[in-house]
């Protein structure tokens, strides 16, 4: 079932993070993370939602900072760095938003090309239509270059969210929710292309999800977080052997219904 | 009333950040350019009309009180007045504030709710710099040109009024016109336009880069950049006239 069989190398750390807290005014959402990430490594990072999923990939990239502990990329400690070196990290890490945040007001083409000639000002003409299109090929997409983002479908959007991070091609893939809202056929696309650009562009990733499938497909480790820090890490097998109820709620509500459609 | 303090506060903060943004390099000039184009033709048509039926109004409406004390000829040097010193900035100032004014808090508030800035953010680009402070810079640096052709086009309606009317040359109508006007109107109006495009600038900016809640908060911030710019602009209008008229 697993289609994940890049293997990761358990000596170079990508991603390292330890005792991380983070609190919105009285509420305490991330409570002490500790973790590390390894080169070529696809993590899962499961939980309910509201309990800083998304706050975590956040602060590794920099949007938000921690009010306490240690997060290092590549590794520099992101929270030390001034605005110039953060944005040099930034390059080399794409983030996949739950919500594709495509720029509506540019064609896709365009929304692939601004990262290119934002951060890249050498390149010709030639050689950015030449990545564009060699990353919409990538994603499956190269038939929507001249679409807005208003025309296309959910899956396509994630896709295009895809392909304009991997046009810079970095070097740690962050997914926020890629397959929420989607119907089952483009979660099955999403996940595929996910562990491709694994492959293909040899990226270590943090794949947010609630979606047991997509974990179960794309990852090479899970990590369950409960009350703001991680309860379980370990293969998909092991942490669903788990006797936790909130662990056993979430793999039946994914698995148990499933075996039940398919019998009847 | 704490509120109020903490809103001073943060707008005080942007406003720096856009001053530190604009002067520092790499300059965003090609979206200088092309937000530029957007606040003019977004409000061209509506500035035009508007121009165009303030000057002939006006005209239509003053005459009668002029012609009571023999005065007609009067008519082109007091529309002159008071369309370059007040008409024409001031209705200008409010139609570009709810034209672009709103855009730029609408479309900067769906960019911030729908993660399109923090995706700017992590792909190496400075939101600010690029959204906010190339559309601050246009606004203060086309309400002058906006201002100028909305005097122009009014007056052009107070002439076709007077010719009609009085059958008077155009030269005559200029020569009229302008006898009243000092350089110092000029330069007011000039500085009213800056002052006014840069309210509108900072008010849509602020409020669409901080929109939160949804869809429910680009309305808001859409609402709120309309309706704070316009109040800005009539203080600074008064605020504006009592000093020329010292200085007169």
């Amino acid at each position: 079932m697993n289609k994940v069989e890049a293997k990761f190398d358990t000596n170079q750390v990508v991603i390292s993070i330890k005792d991380l807290k983070k609190s919105f005014g009285t509420l305490d959402v991330l409570t002490g993370i500790n973790i590390d990430i390894f080169k070529g490594e696809n993590l899962a990072v499961l939980g309910r939602s509201g309990t800083g999923k998304s706050v975590l990939i956040k602060i590794i990239v920099g949007l938000l900072k921690p009010d306490s502990g240690v997060v290092k990329v590549l590794g520099q400690e992101v929270d030390k760095l001034d605005k110039k070196a953060l944005q040099a990290l930034r390059l080399k890490i794409g983030f996949s938003f739950q919500s594709s945040a495509l720029y509506d007001s540019m064609t896709v083409r365009k929304n692939l090309e601004f990262p290119l000639t934002r951060n890249r000002r050498n390149l010709t003409k030639k050689e950015i239509d030449d990545a564009v299109e060699a990353v919409l090929d990538d994603v499956g997409l190269p038939q929507t270059i001249d679409q807005m983002p208003s025309e296309l479908s959910g899956g396509q959007r994630k896709r295009i969210g895809i392909a304009r991070t991997l046009i810079l091609k970095p070097e740690i893939m962050l997914y926020d929710e890629p397959t929420s809202g989607l119907d089952p056929i483009t979660c099955i696309e999403i996940n595929n292309l996910i562990v491709e650009v694994q492959e293909r562009y040899n990226t270590s990733s943090i794949i947010i999800t609630h979606d047991l499938t997509c974990a179960k497909e794309t990852s090479n480790r899970v990590a369950v977080m409960l009350d703001g820090k991680f309860f379980i890490t370990g293969s998909f097998d092991e942490v669903f052997r788990s006797n936790n109820t909130d662990i056993k709620a979430f793999h039946d509500y994914n698995f148990i219904n499933e075996n039940e459609i398919i019998r009847e | 009333m704490d509120t109020f303090f903490v809103d001073i506060y943060s707008v005080s903060i942007f406003i720096l950040q856009f001053f530190k943004e604009a002067f520092s390099g790499p300059f965003e000039f090609k979206e200088i350019v092309n937000q530029c184009y957007k606040v003019g033709s977004k409000s061209l048509a509506l500035v035009s009309l508007t121009g165009l039926v303030t000057g002939i109004v006006f005209t239509t409406q003053s005459r009668p009180s002029l012609s009571v004390f023999g005065a007609s000829s009067w008519l082109p040097s007091l529309v002159a007045i008071a369309v370059i010193r007040a008409l024409a900035p001031l209705v200008t100032a409010l139609i570009v504030a709810g034209k672009v004014g709103s855009n730029i808090g609408a479309e900067l508030g769906s960019m911030k709710v729908t993660e399109q800035i923090d995706a700017m953010e992590v792909s190496g680009t400075n939101p600010f710099k690029f959204l906010v402070a190339t559309r601050i810079i246009a606004t203060t640096f086309m309400m002058p040109v906006l201002i100028l052709y909305t005097g122009f086009v009014g007056m052009m309606g107070s002439f076709l009024n007077v010719y009609m009317n009085e059958s008077t040359s155009f030269p005559a109508f200029i020569k009229s016109a302008f006898s009243s006007i000092v350089f110092l109107d000029i330069y007011a109006s000039l500085f009213k336009a800056l002052s006014f495009g840069f309210t509108i600038g900072v008010a849509g900016c602020y409020q669409g880069y901080n929109a939160q809640n949804g869809t429910q908060g680009v309305g808001r911030a859409a609402n709120l950049a309309v309706v704070i710019s316009m109040y800005l602009i009539f203080i600074e209008e008064i605020t504006i006239v009592q000093i020329i008229n010292s200085i007169r």
